[in-house]
């Protein structure tokens, strides 16, 4: 037994689609402590995704199971708030009523009209989205509606922060800008994160542990890294830290030299494809 | 030297002499411009149709009377659509109202039923298998094939027509929302999961918002083809409605009258046609791309 908040043990993952069963994922053992930012990095395609949905509830692994602050994990919930990587915003819904929906649903016992009013509000301040609250999302930039994602998960209130390549689809200034926003936020709320990346940097910049999955099919963790750099951090200043530096060449050369992704295009695609289709459904 | 005098000199002139009417003269601009750019062609082209009916329906021996000849024996119609002389004699405003109150009926009970239909076949696969033959082979069926069977179903001509109306307009609406519960996305899906909206919430919150651009091409389709459909049952029907009128006129060989009728449903077409397509674009604010 361990004392972690959040745990995974002995996940094991396969999809099966006419009649092939492709594993996905292995034997994934991971406890994370109250408080801790978590990093999730691999080749794409991995399964680290998967992973996150595992512990979102929107898939149910064949094995193994996830707790979360003592309760067992069985379907998504507003406990583990998800980012999804295109913030997934409704579209008819403008800025301050896309948190809204979440919140009136997830505080409407707890607090009150005016409580939640200004809970929303102060969400949506928290990502300096204070300006855009009655804009449409098509109205807004893809780093503004980021925000907006962030803020309507950070207004669940989660006992754990999902967040799926948040920063993927954007430009990396934008991604720089909202790397530090979360930072920033994560240091006022001390919550307890997970993330998705595929991006080394951002991984070491963020992160207090770097969970880094070996290539698919079942895939499991391959190493995980403790980044002791203290915060807050500054990404200039990182920029000639030796440890920073250290830190990125350890992930970096687990990605490139011990888990180097072997293209092979043809064998590949007939094997995978099946997984990888499944996946893509799963998510889209 | 020279060169920097010039660049004054024109910014002088431009801030000095016309900030206001700067406004006015450019507001005039675009006016002109959209005059020119959308009013100007189809009056133009209208214009040459005309005159070339006129031109063809003048000559002895025409079968058709000429524009001027239905604008001289239709005046009474035109300047009075409100006289009502009892019976089927009334003015082209109770005609067409008439008609409109048909399609209004039938159209509304062919949007409750067939959005309800099209979300049951978007949302279930095994409805859909069950269901889509049926309505596949159904919508090809001409919305006067309809109406001897309805005839002689209700025992009576208005609810008959109702029926046609109703038959013709709900299977675009169907087909439309289905796709547009299938297309939606699944992160709205997850997002209303991970949120925990219950079954209704999902529904009003989630589902039809995320499928009302189809329901809309869905529903405009259907509002064109009960028009369609209206002023051909009533030919059969009989009564006070504009599809009888021109069956009427016909008989009286009041050709001129046809022509006029035909106008008046090409308009009124044409405006329910702009008027879901209004509140299509209300509703889904704007966002019906996607």
């Amino acid at each position: 037994m361990s004392n972690a908040y959040l745990s995974i043990s002995q996940v094991d993952m396969s999809f099966t689609r006419g009649g092939t069963t492709n594993q996905v994922l292995k034997n994934i053992d991971l406890d994370v402590q109250r408080g801790e930012f978590i990093s999730l990095i691999g080749h794409s395609g991995c399964g680290k995704s998967t992973v996150l949905n595992i512990v979102a509830g929107l898939l149910r692994a064949t094995s193994g199971g996830v707790i979360v602050d003592g309760k067992e994990v069985n379907d998504p919930g507003p406990d583990r708030a998800l980012v999804f990587q295109n913030h997934s915003l409704l579209p008819w819904l403008t800025v301050y009523q896309n948190v809204e929906i979440a919140v009136e649903k997830t505080f409407r016992k707890t607090k009150t009209a005016a409580e939640r009013k200004a809970w929303i509000l102060h969400n949506l301040d928290m990502v300096n989205m204070s300006h855009a609250l009655d804009r449409l999302p098509s109205e807004i930039s893809g780093g503004m509606k980021q925000r907006v994602g962030i803020a309507r998960a950070l207004a669940m209130e989660p006992k754990v922060l999902l967040l799926d390549e948040p920063f993927g689809a954007l430009d990396a200034l934008t991604r720089a800008h909202l790397q530090d926003e979360v930072m920033r936020i994560q240091s006022e709320l001390a919550n307890t994160v997970m993330m998705i990346t595929h991006d080394v940097d951002e991984a070491v910049l963020l992160s207090d542990r770097i969970v880094m999955m070996t290539n698919g099919p079942a895939a499991t963790i391959g190493q995980i890294l403790d980044v002791e750099l203290p915060r807050p951090r500054d990404r200039i200043a990182m920029a000639d830290d030796p440890r920073y530096n250290h830190y990125r060449h350890e992930v970096l050369s687990f990605l490139y030299e011990k888990q180097r992704k072997v293209e092979e295009i043809d064998r590949h695609r007939g094997k995978r494809g099946g997984a990888e289709a499944a996946k893509a459904v799963k998510r889209a | 030297m020279s060169h920097t005098e010039t660049l004054d000199r024109g910014r002088l002139i431009g801030t000095g002499e016309e900030p206001v009417p700067g406004i006015w003269r450019a507001r005039l601009k675009t006016m002109r411009e959209v005059f020119i750019s959308r009013v100007l062609p189809p009056l133009i082209v209208i214009g040459g149709l005309v005159m070339l009916w006129e031109m063809l329906c003048s000559r002895p021996g025409a079968t058709l009377p000429s524009p001027s000849q239905v604008l001289t024996e239709t005046w009474d119609l035109i300047t009075d659509p409100f006289y009502d002389n009892g019976g089927n004699d009334v003015g082209m405003a109770w005609q067409i109202l008439a008609s409109l109150e048909r399609v209004a009926y039938g159209y509304s009970l062919a949007v409750i039923a067939g959005v309800g239909l099209g979300v049951l076949v978007g949302q279930s696969t095994w409805a859909l298998r069950g269901l889509d033959p049926l309505f596949q082979v159904l919508r090809t069926v001409p919305p006067l094939a309809w109406l001897p069977i309805s005839l002689a179903g209700f025992q009576d001509s208005n609810p008959s027509a109702i029926f046609v109306i109703f038959i013709t307009a709900i299977w675009p609406i169907i087909i439309n929302t289905s796709v547009g519960i299938r297309n939606i996305p699944e992160d709205y899906r997850n997002v209303s999961r991970v949120i925990r909206l219950n079954g209704a919430e999902y529904f009003w919150k989630i589902m039809l918002p995320a499928a009302a651009p189809y329901i809309f091409s869905g529903l405009r389709i259907g509002v064109g083809l009960s028009w369609l459909a209206i002023v051909a049952a009533e030919m059969l029907i009989g009564g006070v409605g504009i599809g009888f009128f021109i069956w009427d006129a016909w008989n009286s060989s009041l050709i001129s009258d046809i022509i006029l009728a035909l106008i008046y449903v090409g308009l009124v077409g044409f405006m329910l046609d702009r008027m879901v397509a209004w509140i299509g674009n209300r509703v889904t604010r704007g966002t019906s791309a996607g």
